[in-house]
């Protein structure tokens, strides 16, 4: 496939980290973090950090929409889709996170509810225009690249008076977060290893652009690099950011030049503008409120929001107190630093938000990682036999 | 959840929306949310929408740059 298998060349991985090893200074640690769960998810499966140096480490930050849902917006859709005159439509990515006391969208579809997977916000809106009677209401979910397709919708929606359409906002924002992740009272609490730079979101960044990262760099004094999804594109983002490092440079760049430019997707981000405003504070599960971490529609679209149009109300729900997610999307613990990993929580039976998709921490390190560790310790057994 | 893969436009339709094809299997998307394409562009498809177009340009320099790093030239 063009422009995917060419940035999946392993020796090639392999010579640019025999060059990070030659740079990386032996003197001192490198820890980097990728924020995006589609970093994460190639990290871990291409083994990438077996290719780094012992003074090197990733942490996998909380970048998946999926995962830092929080479980009372699950439990206010679930609620909302027991009503018999509402049909909710959502990404397939949402029907099996689970809510409180086992629920999942998927289990109240099997017992009668009228919840519908798409593909696209289009596809909603197809459902919506060919079925008057039914309340189609659009879970809506992901990052700053989803939620131009959810404005989108909206245009239409609105364009053809479609008054049975509605959108449950749960879309968050990237830079708000990465800043929540060094600065939060949390940090205090848990403790916190020292982030040295971060790999920037690909898909985000081709519609917010560079830009948006400047100020960060220069606030945290923190190297940003945006990268690709691609094995050889987080390689070289890795090269770049221990140069950086080396260098005491702390500057915003750009790996991902084949779609991503400094302003962005325009088009995109006025969509989101024309329909959306920013939120004060937004619960992410696992990192806690985010201030101005997500956006809302505005007061004069209030007829297509659900949680207005139906007053739904979102329960505060806590996670298991023994999950470590905080603490791992913070870089001071690992998944297998947590009793649940792997006994009382796994992907199937999900306890924290890190496990919830693959792309989170600890779900990467349950269905790669672990493997690897375990290879590892073997060969460790045998050197020692 | 952020998949987006890289697919080719094949044929750009009525509405803003274009045939696309991925790996011979073809697709009909939205192209409401970037500048115009044509047929031949390649285009991130992220949910049903094309997110942005992917520049052949800025491809080949970032293998050009990954091969020098590769070999431990770049500066
Ligand atoms: S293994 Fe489960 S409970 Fe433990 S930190 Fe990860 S998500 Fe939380």
């Amino acid at each position: 496939m063009r422009y995917i298998d060419e940035y999946r060349d392993g020796r090639l991985a392999k010579d640019i980290a025999r060059q990070i090893a030659t740079l990386a200074d032996p003197a001192r640690c490198y820890h980097f973090m990728e924020f995006c769960g589609g970093h994460t998810h190639a990290i871990s499966r291409y083994g990438l950090e077996d290719l780094l140096p012992q003074n090197m480490q990733m942490i996998h930050g909380p970048g998946c929409p999926v995962c830092v849902l929080p479980i009372g917006r699950i439990d206010a859709a679930i609620a909302l889709a027991m009503r018999p005159e509402i049909t909710i439509c959502t990404y397939g990515d949402l029907m099996r996170v689970p809510g409180s006391n086992g629920s999942s969208l998927l289990k109240a579809r099997t017992a009668g509810a009228d919840i519908r997977m798409v593909y696209s916000t289009l596809d909603a809106l197809r459902i919506a225009e060919a079925e008057p009677d039914r309340e189609v209401v659009f879970f809506a979910i992901g990052f700053e690249t989803t939620t131009p397709p959810t404005a989108l919708a909206l245009r239409i929606a609105i364009a053809k008076e479609l008054r049975n359409f509605s959108i449950f906002c749960n879309h968050v924002l990237t830079p708000a977060a990465i800043q929540n992740i060094l600065e939060s009272p949390d940090v205090r609490k848990l403790g916190t290893v020292k982030i040295d730079g971060f790999i920037g979101p690909a898909h985000v960044s081709t519609v917010i652009g560079t830009e948006p990262y400047e100020f960060f760099a220069e606030e945290f004094q923190k190297p940003v690099v945006v990268a690709g999804f691609e094995p050889l594109d987080v390689i070289q983002a890795i090269l770049m950011l221990v140069r950086q490092v080396n260098d005491g440079r702390h500057e915003v760049e750009n790996q991902y030049i084949r779609a991503v430019t400094t302003f962005g997707n325009e088009k995109a981000q006025t969509e989101i503008a024309n329909f959306f405003e920013l939120c004060e504070s937004f619960e992410w599960r696992g990192l806690g409120e985010v201030p101005y971490g997500a956006v809302r529609l505005r007061p004069q679209y209030a007829e297509y929001d659900a949680e207005k149009r139906f007053s739904m109300v979102t329960p505060a729900v806590k996670d298991n107190p023994a999950c470590e997610c905080g603490a791992i999307l913070r870089g001071v613990k690992k998944p297998a630093d947590c009793k649940l990993f792997g006994t009382v929580c796994t992907p199937d039976t999900p306890m924290g938000s890190c496990m919830v998709s693959y792309e989170g921490a600890c779900a990467a390190h349950w269905t790669y990682g672990r493997f690897r560790e375990h290879a590892k310790a073997s060969e460790r057994g045998r050197a020692v036999a | 959840m952020c998949l987006a893969i890289p697919v080719q436009v094949k044929e750009v339709l009525s509405d803003n929306m274009a045939k696309v094809t991925l790996d011979g299997v073809s697709k009909i998307i939205s192209t409401a949310l970037v500048e115009e394409v044509k047929p031949g562009d390649y285009v991130l498809l992220h949910v049903g929408h094309a997110l942005a177009k992917i520049d052949p340009e800025g491809a080949e320099r970032t293998l050009a740059v990954i091969r020098e790093a590769a070999l431990g030239e770049a500066a």
